[in-house]
């Protein structure tokens, strides 16, 4: 119940799909998703393979609640070695793709080896096919969608693809779903193009069922009326997205501008939520059409937006003359205050090119940032730019950067390899902001002190969805710390890693969790799996899950040194706001935290640590 | 008011209840010919498979419904209508006396003018009697021959295949269901029966059925001859109009009738299949279909009971399900040029819309379920598709979200 | 009062909860294929639409049906399907305009809204007030019933 209990493996070398049964005690040990799916990688691939190489595994996974009712039930996962980090990686996903795949009676798919020519994989219930994909290679995401939805005539089918950067090698491409829901970070579309499959294609009408209908019933109303009550899921979410945060975070000097040179954007409030909702000039129209929901999901903060028809990115270009993914508040932060571009438009259509050609708007915004800085010091010149004016704040430099990386062209290349390669490529490692070569998102940690550890110990890389601190630090949730304070934040970090953990390994959207505790979730997933999952249970996957994830990461080579970060966070204090004269203190959170965890000062979990959670 | 309904399908059971609403004073008698409680044509290939027994089949399910009602339901053959006397004869002498008078004696079965069509066990398959006497033959490993794999054929295919015999259909077209499907379609569903395990001949006349022995053997003009234990006839129908020799009302091919479905005689009326009535679209059909029939019925019964009711005219439409393969089709979509077309062959997916300017004038469609109505929907309100259009030649699969936009724009 | 699903695009954000709601109440699992009540997702627009069945007067699937399966219920006036009675010759599904009425393959029946008995799963479900069991007279109903009107084949018969 609650999970299909089926697994499709798909042998791209050989061409085959095969049906397996889902490993149950595994399920009973990391509940599905992120931490079932991080399982199975580990016991099947070699943590040195090369990410790219046909050795390597793509696991495409859902969570029990996927599909249910339970609000935010829609989330999926891919699960691979990642392309940009060489760390483990799991990029998670909304929209509708996930329950799809779910309705067609399929926990996961397991992708193996590397087809001879493009394909893409066609599900429909307990029928799976691989598809010549030579008519879609080459292609966009939209234009992917659109045309297998129309070859197979219907409009129901759900799709998640890769775009051209992901077939081009671009190390931070994402698989898009929905047209504009992403698994966005650590190059998980890279290896999915590395392996010639282009996307997936679902239809499912067997649905999803739960252990106790009536306890879910309730347990899930319970926990929407907790959601809607509750100031960010019930109004801020829905009202602003998550682009709330811009000026919050601006203000808390937290907002890391020109490649982390300023923790301050003067032009934060031209690309902030309150913005898209101003109306323009040109037609009347606010940036922002509406909010729309995920499947299943009774918050709603996603953004759908419009680009004024007359900007220069647009004009004469009706096909982006629509509505369709707008900015959240990570997208903004990192094609705007990242580049110090307060162009609400060209942002906007920059983060619609990188839906389109799916690849991840934070690693793409950060890395022109890290650009942007080299360009400034003549370390980049004209000359490998074609031509391009890599100054701060130029917009039509990041628009027309876009297009080319989305395509693989010119210097759109070089920015696709990433901030950490484009730097050392130049002579400037340290300008790389970024952990295990992965790019920050939109918090900087001088500024908001927990979440440099959450960087610095990331298993994918630098991210802020494996412990988002910045809820106790600078919203209050589920208690007020303070932000410029390193006290106490080493277990602070763990706890929101273990419960991130089980969270995303449930099927959950994470931000549930501003409203939600483990008391709320617990009980939906007691109702909908078989077994009994208590809070303390389901904490202990998340730590188990994280010490796994944790485990492969080293034996891939990793070490506590490379739990760290750039060296102008740690050395460079903060100019302006709160944080004025703070670096992070990252040193004295760091040994607190590996203690806390049960892992010697070198970051390796001890044997009592491994034995206590049974890996 | 006497009202005499000749005829209890669909169309007589209709107007029966619609004059009883309209009416409720006047006497209103229902005519059957078959012995029968007024009963499904269509759902006898149900019987068949053994999904519903007999009762299944009654248009109406609860006792006592026509006397209800307030009709009287008879029972007998009609003979002879004589207008100038406002009386319909019955075999065996009976008359029955009215002053209005609706025909809806649905089509009959057509037997080809070859050797051995009243051979035993050579049936259509049109009354329940004929059903029963199908499911005796058609046992579970039973050689059957269908001739004729138009729309009856292939309802009648599903029931014969789920009995298990080996069955061989042979239809003179060039394909199946050639009058609601195109080439592209047919070609689909012969595909699909034929791996269902079908044979198909199409292009193929039977030539003759003769006896040998206890069993038949079926000649084509392909030059083989097929060894049967049941031939089962479906090569098409008429309208059942037999009785009205001699009696003034106008035949073309079915009854003519106008847009208040009346008959060249005012106090006549025709409906369902042996109505030759207005076309959605402009023309005069006969449109042997189900949804027709009950409008037919209704809109006739209202001008019977003396209200001024138009009928805005029939859209043929036809859904059929094959071995499982769900097709349908709706209004004029041979003929035009304007096309949209989508073909997914080895996923057995097919549709097909027909565009008059602004407007989607008929439509195909194989391997659908979900939402087909719309296609009705966006035909007969005439709405102008504005950009869908564009839209759907592009991508013909979005017609319910091309309905729903206009519907909501 | 005659109570009637109230449909307004303008509050929908195409979560589908109704769609889970409704598949969970008629089919005991969450399996939007299996709704009779669907959201429309215009994406280019940014439009969510939901949508199902108006229970029309003119009630095409009941008249259509040769077996009678379809009857009038008489506490909420919603056009319900016996399971019994359906043999799932799916003639309704195409004599429904509205498309709301849609051919099952797994249970070799038709499905369409029932209104629940008058306690619609929809309308609880939805997060943002977009579905509502209201006063029949409110706008959106209005709108969709003249549209009905509109599509009707004898639509002067009828009155």
């Amino acid at each position: 119940m609650s999970w299909a209990k089926r697994i499709l493996r798909v042998n791209l070398s050989e061409g085959s799909c095969t049906e397996e049964p889902l490993n149950m005690d595994w399920a009973e040990k990391y509940l599905g998703q992120r931490g079932l799916a991080s399982k199975y990688l580990v016991e099947e691939v070699d943590p040195k393979v090369d990410p790219l190489s046909p050795d390597n595994k793509l696991i495409i996974a859902t969570g029990p609640l996927t599909g249910t009712a339970a609000s935010t039930g829609g989330r999926w996962s891919v699960i691979t070695k990642g392309a940009l980090t060489g760390a483990i990686a799991c990029s998670n996903s909304g929209g509708f793709f996930g329950a799809e795949l779910k309705f067609a009676g399929w926990d996961m798919i397991i992708f193996e080896g590397k087809a001879a020519k493009p394909v893409y994989l066609l599900i429909k219930d307990d029928a799976a096919e691989l598809m010549d994909a030579a008519d879609y290679w080459g292609r966009t995401v939209w234009e992917t969608e659109k045309g297998l939805k129309a070859e197979h005539q219907d409009p129901q089918m759900r799709v998640a693809s890769i775009g051209q950067s992901g077939e081009n090698g671009v190390k931070f491409a994402c698989v898009v779903n929905d047209l504009h829901r992403a698994a966005g970070r650590s190059g998980v579309g890279t290896v999915m193009g590395s392996k010639n499959l282009k996307a997936i294609a679902v239809r499912g009408t067997k649905g999803v069922k739960v252990q106790d209908p009536d306890a879910f019933l309730k347990a899930t109303s319970d926990a929407k009326a907790v959601l809607a009550e509750n100031a960010v899921t019930g109004e801020g979410l829905p009202a602003m997205g998550t682009q709330v945060l811009m000026n919050v975070i601006n203000e808390t000097g937290a907002l890391p501008t020109r490649n982390h040179k300023d923790v301050q954007f003067e032009g934060a409030s031209d690309i902030s939520a309150e913005a898209m909702h101003e109306p323009r000039r040109s037609d009347g129209k606010p940036n922002l059409t509406r909010n729309g929901a995920c499947f299943g999901c009774t918050i709603g903060c996603g953004r759908i937006a419009t680009i004024d028809p007359n900007h220069y990115t647009v004009k004469n270009r009706e096909q982006y003359q629509i509505a369709s993914g707008g900015l959240e508040y990570e997208a903004a932060w990192a094609l705007g205050a990242a580049t110090g571009v307060n162009d609400l438009d060209a942002l906007t259509f920059a983060n619609f090119i990188c839906n389109e050609q799916a690849f991840d708007p934070i690693s793409f915004g950060a890395t022109i940032g890290a650009a942007m800085e080299l360009y400034e010091m003549g370390v980049i010149t004209k000359d490998d730019t074609g031509g391009i004016e890599l100054t701060w704040g130029n917009a039509e430099a990041l628009t027309t950067l876009a297009e080319l990386t989305g395509r693989g062209e010119g210097f759109g290349a070089e920015i696709g390899l990433g901030s950490k390669l484009l730097t050392e490529k130049y002579g400037h490692p340290d300008l790389s902001m970024s952990v295990k070569g992965q790019e920050f998102p939109a918090y900087d940690s001088r500024g908001i002190q927990g979440m440099g550890l959450t960087y610095a110990t990331s298993n994918r890389g630098a991210c802020h969805l494996r412990s988002y601190t910045v809820a106790s630090e600078v919203l209050g949730i589920p208690e007020k710390t303070d932000p410029l304070s390193s006290d106490g934040k080493a277990g602070l970090v763990i706890a929101f890693q273990d419960a991130t953990g089980a969270v995303d390994s449930a099927g959950l959207c994470v931000f549930t969790t501003f409203a939600w505790s483990m008391d709320n979730i617990a009980p939906q997933i007691d109702a909908a799996c078989e077994g009994d999952w208590s809070v303390e249970k389901l904490l202990e996957v998340g730590e188990r899950v994280w010490n796994l994830e944790r485990k492969f990461n080293l034996d891939a080579g990793f070490t506590g040194k490379d739990d760290t970060l750039p060296k102008r966070l740690l050395k460079d204090a903060a100019k302006t706001g709160p944080a004025e004269g703070k670096v992070n203190e990252l040193g004295k959170m760091l040994p607190e935290y590996y203690s806390l965890r049960g892992w010697t000062d070198d970051g390796v979990p001890t044997n009592e640590t491994l034995d206590r959670l049974a890996l | 008011m006497n009202y005499v309904i000749i005829g209890a399908g669909p169309a007589g059971v209709a107007a029966a209840e619609t004059l009883h609403k309209a009416d409720a004073e006047s006497s209103i008698i229902l005519i059957g010919g078959e012995g029968k409680p007024p009963y499904s044509r269509m759902a006898i290939p149900y019987v068949l498979t053994g999904k519903i027994e007999e009762d299944g089949t009654y248009l109406r399910k609860s006792d006592g419904h026509y006397d209800r009602k307030g009709i009287t339901f008879l029972q007998g053959q009609v003979s002879k209508v004589d207008p100038g006397a406002g009386m319909v004869a019955l075999e065996g002498g009976q008359a029955v006396a009215y002053d209005k008078l609706l025909i809806a004696t649905g089509a009959t079965p057509l037997s080809p003018p070859i050797p051995g069509m009243d051979l035993d066990g050579v049936h259509h398959c049109w009354t329940l009697d004929d059903a029963a006497a199908i499911a005796s033959r058609a046992q579970k490993g039973s050689n059957v021959v269908l001739m004729g794999a138009g729309f009856i054929g292939c309802i009648i295919m599903e029931s014969l295949v789920e009995r298990g015999v080996n069955l061989t259909v042979v239809e003179a077209e060039n394909r199946m269901i050639a009058r609601m499907m195109d080439a592209t379609g047919g070609a689909m569903l012969k595909r699909w029966v034929e791996e269902k395990g079908v044979t198909l001949m199409t292009s193929t006349k039977v030539t003759g059925v003769a006896a040998s022995g206890d069993k038949l053997t079926v000649s084509t003009d392909a030059g083989n001859d097929i060894s049967a234990d049941l031939v089962v006839v479906s090569v098409g129908v008429k309208p059942n109009i037999g009785f009205l020799e001699g009696s003034g009302v106008e035949v073309v091919t079915g009854i003519k009738v106008d847009d208040r479905l009346r008959s060249s005689i005012p106090n006549i009326y025709a409906a369902g299949d042996v109505a030759e009535g207005p076309e959605f679209g402009g023309g005069f059909q006969v449109h042997a279909v189900q949804p027709t029939a009950v409008d037919h019925g209704r809109i006739a019964a209202l001008n019977m009971a003396g209200r001024d009711a138009k009928y805005g005219g029939s859209l043929i439409m036809n859904v059929l399900d094959t071995l499982g393969l769900v097709s349908a089709s709706f209004g004029h979509w041979m003929g035009e040029d304007d096309v949209a077309v989508m073909v997914n062959a080895n996923a057995c997916n097919y549709v097909k819309l027909a565009f008059n300017g602004d407007h989607l004038v008929g439509a195909l469609s194989i391997g659908r379920t979900d939402q087909i109505g719309v296609l009705r929907g966006l035909i007969q309100s005439r709405v102008k598709l504005g950009a869908w259009k564009n839209t759907l030649k592009q991508d013909p699969s979005r017609i319910a979200e091309a309905y729903v936009a206009c519907l909501h724009g | 009062m005659e109570m009637a699903l109230v449909l307004d695009a303008g509050k929908c954000t195409g979560c589908e909860q109704c769609e889970i709601a409704c598949s969970m109440t008629h089919e005991g699992a969450s399996n939007p294929a299996k709704s009779r009540i669907k959201i429309f997702n215009f994406h280019d627009e940014g439009r969510f639409v939901p949508y199902t069945c108006t229970q029309c007067d003119e009630a095409w699937c009941m008249h259509a049906c040769p077996v009678d399966a379809i009857s009038v219920s008489g506490d909420t006036g919603a056009k319900v399907v016996s399971d019994t009675l359906c043999v799932g010759c799916k003639v309704c599904t195409i004599a429904c305009p509205f498309g709301t009425v849609n051919y099952n393959p797994s249970s070799g029946k038709v499905i369409k809204c029932d209104l629940c008995d008058g306690d619609p799963a929809c309308a609880k479900a939805c997060p943002t007030g977009a579905i509502t069991y209201t006063d029949a007279a409110a706008t959106g109903y209005a709108k969709m019933e003249a549209w009905a009107a509109k599509t009707d084949a004898g639509a002067q018969a009828s009155a």
